[in-house]
């Protein structure tokens, strides 16, 4: 027995997108190139990177300045309520003041589908993922670079550095991608 | 208040959870299919156990049995795939069920104030009372969101 299915959404102009496959404590995730303005490997925050501690905000524990603005270092883990896992790379996100720790890369990919999160999912996952897409039969969620930190939470962040805590700007030694 | 009958008999597939039968209204199933993987990603809605693939469509799977039975399904022969509505919106949900499912037909006897919200009435069928699910009270939507923000806006792309 079978009944209509409920109406598909209309589509937007086709175009493919590229997308980033990684892991966070073994949980794949993909996210745009096109957010991600550059790749760092962890090592290279060492001694640039300022230890924050917000207990109301544990998922960013560190801060480093980089072109004149401060970026947040977000744990991928803890945002996601994932177990603690030893993160190998900080994604720097573009348009955002975020870097998010992860802990590898699978693997660069298309994106040909992007689906809207069911609305059965009515939580702050709405805010984390742009949608989910289906790629070589799995389904990976598409996270959204905007969704890792609030306003609240940059102001609370911001409100809680000491002007001169971040002195040291991030050198150039990460991967530059193109916008 | 005395339940009102509705004078004609409507359709209904019989689900089977546990020990327990109910029942959802047949124009809001899709189909029944076998069990599949299901794909687990994080997040903070409850009763929600991740997603299958169907028909090119990403379902979510939503497990009632908890609210209905008061604990967690061990094991499950099949995913009911049925319409939940959301406003003005509809969408698929797969909710595992125990056992077969049996079409039938029955009149329904509306919920009684007393009756929780996800019952949307009785009907009676071989001596047995069976509860008629209301799939939109039953499983999550925004109803059920925790300061709930905007939805992020969601680009459709395709080949």
């Amino acid at each position: 027995m079978r009944v209509a299915a409920p109406t598909a959404k209309p589509h937007v102009a086709a175009r493919t997108e590229q997308i980033i496959l990684f892991r966070i404590s073994g949980q794949p995730f993909a996210v745009s190139s096109a957010s991600v303005q550059e790749i760092r490997s962890v090592d290279s925050l060492a001694g640039v990177a300022t230890e924050i501690d917000l207990p109301t905000l544990r998922k960013v524990r560190h801060v480093v300045r980089r072109g004149g603005k401060t970026l947040y270092i977000v744990s991928g883990a803890a945002h996601f309520g994932l177990p603690a896992s030893a993160a190998g790379l900080v994604f720097v996100l573009r348009k955002t003041r975020t870097g998010l720790l992860v802990d590898g890369i699978d693997k660069m990919a298309t994106m040909t589908r992007l689906q809207a999160l069911p609305l059965a999912y009515c939580r702050e996952e709405r805010t984390w993922y742009r949608g989910l897409t289906a790629l070589d039969q799995n389904v990976i969620p598409v996270v959204n670079p905007e969704g890792f930190l609030s306003a609240d939470e940059f102001a609370l962040l911001d409100a809680s550095l000491v002007p001169e805590a971040v002195p040291l700007e991030l050198a150039g030694e990460g991967m530059e991608l193109p916008e | 208040m005395t339940p009102s009958v509705e004078s004609t008999s409507q359709s209904f597939v019989l689900l089977r959870l546990g020990e327990r039968r109910f029942a959802v209204a047949a124009v809001q199933i899709s189909e029944l299919v076998a069990p599949s993987r299901i794909f687990r990603f994080p997040h903070r809605t409850p009763k929600l156990e991740g997603v299958i693939l169907r028909r090119g469509r990403i379902v979510p799977v939503c497990d009632v049995a908890e609210k209905l039975l008061g604990r967690m399904l061990t094991s499950r022969r099949f995913y009911l795939i049925a319409v939940r509505h959301y406003g003005d919106k509809s969408e698929w949900v797969a909710l595992p069920v125990t056992g077969d499912c049996e079409l039938i037909a029955a009149e329904m006897t509306n919920a009684g104030e007393a009756d929780a919200p996800h019952v949307a009435g009785w009907i009676s069928h071989n001596g047995e009372v069976i509860e008629v699910l209301n799939l939109d009270a039953l499983t999550p939507g925004a109803e059920d969101a925790v300061g709930s923000k905007t939805p992020v806006v969601v680009l459709e792309v395709r080949p």
